[in-house]
């Protein structure tokens, strides 16, 4: 397990995704799928950035990644306002230009990218875990 | 993230390069804005350098394609690298932009 907490800032994110991207090499992920995991951690602390946090202290995201044999497990937490992945509403891919939403995208992302995706609460603490396997 | 606009003659071709997440978002979406606002609205987003797209690129990409159809535009989407297809297509994007496979194609479609 290795972990590193970041401020709570946009300019986060590239560091942020070097860092899960090495561990994620480690595991042995590579092109479109480290690109996958890539995506889902940056849409998740972006979503953490614009939401959870309204000014005060305890400004942070930690990240814990945890390669294993066949899988990565990547845990962010926060201890901003919760923000439930599961109660977002999936957005209509299928829309023509005019009826196109300005949101939704990155939580479809996550889901659709990642294979385990779980939010949990607790103690002011919000931890969204996310899992990807190994494709043989 | 880079950003380097040459002007055609009948259109702009905005190259970016590095990565285009919330933090550089903006800056994509400002200078798109500055050159719709000369009342160039045929657009070619040049992407074979660009190395991430998270959805805050593809609002600008969405955002910009509807200001420039309303004006009888379009935005062209050239050289997209295949991480960044992936992400285009997962979001339903390649039925709402022409794609070409080079700048010259692109560039040519106006």
């Amino acid at each position: 397990m290795s972990k590193k907490t970041y401020p709570v800032d946009y300019k986060s994110l590239a560091e942020i995704g070097e860092f899960v991207a090495q561990a994620a090499k480690k595991t042995g992920f590579k092109g479109n799928e480290l690109y996958k995991i890539e995506t889902a951690v940056d849409e998740a602390c972006s979503n953490i950035i614009e939401h959870a946090y309204h000014g005060g202290a305890d400004e942070k995201i930690v990240i814990n990644v945890k390669p294993l044999p066949d899988r990565i497990t990547i845990q962010i937490s926060d201890f901003g306002l919760p923000f439930d992945l599961n109660n977002a509403n999936k957005p209509d891919v299928k829309a023509s230009l005019d009826e196109r939403e300005n949101h939704g995208l990155g939580i479809y992302f996550i889901k659709e990218w990642m294979d385990l995706v779980d939010y949990k609460t607790r103690n002011g603490i919000n931890t969204l875990t996310l899992v990807k396997f190994l494709k043989d | 993230m880079e950003i380097k606009t040459d002007y055609h003659k009948r259109c702009a071709v905005v190259k970016v390069a590095g990565r285009i997440d919330s933090a550089t978002a903006p800056h994509l979406q400002v200078e798109l804005t500055k050159i719709m606002d000369e009342n160039i609205y045929n657009l070619v987003l040049h992407l074979s350098d660009v190395t991430f797209i998270s959805s805050a690129g593809l609002r600008v990409l969405i955002t910009t394609q509807k200001t420039v159809k309303k004006n009888r535009g379009d935005l062209a989407l050239a050289m997209i690298p295949e991480n960044i297809l992936a992400a285009l297509d997962l979001a339903g994007f390649t039925n709402l932009f022409n794609i070409f496979d080079d700048e010259v194609s692109a560039v040519g479609s106006f």
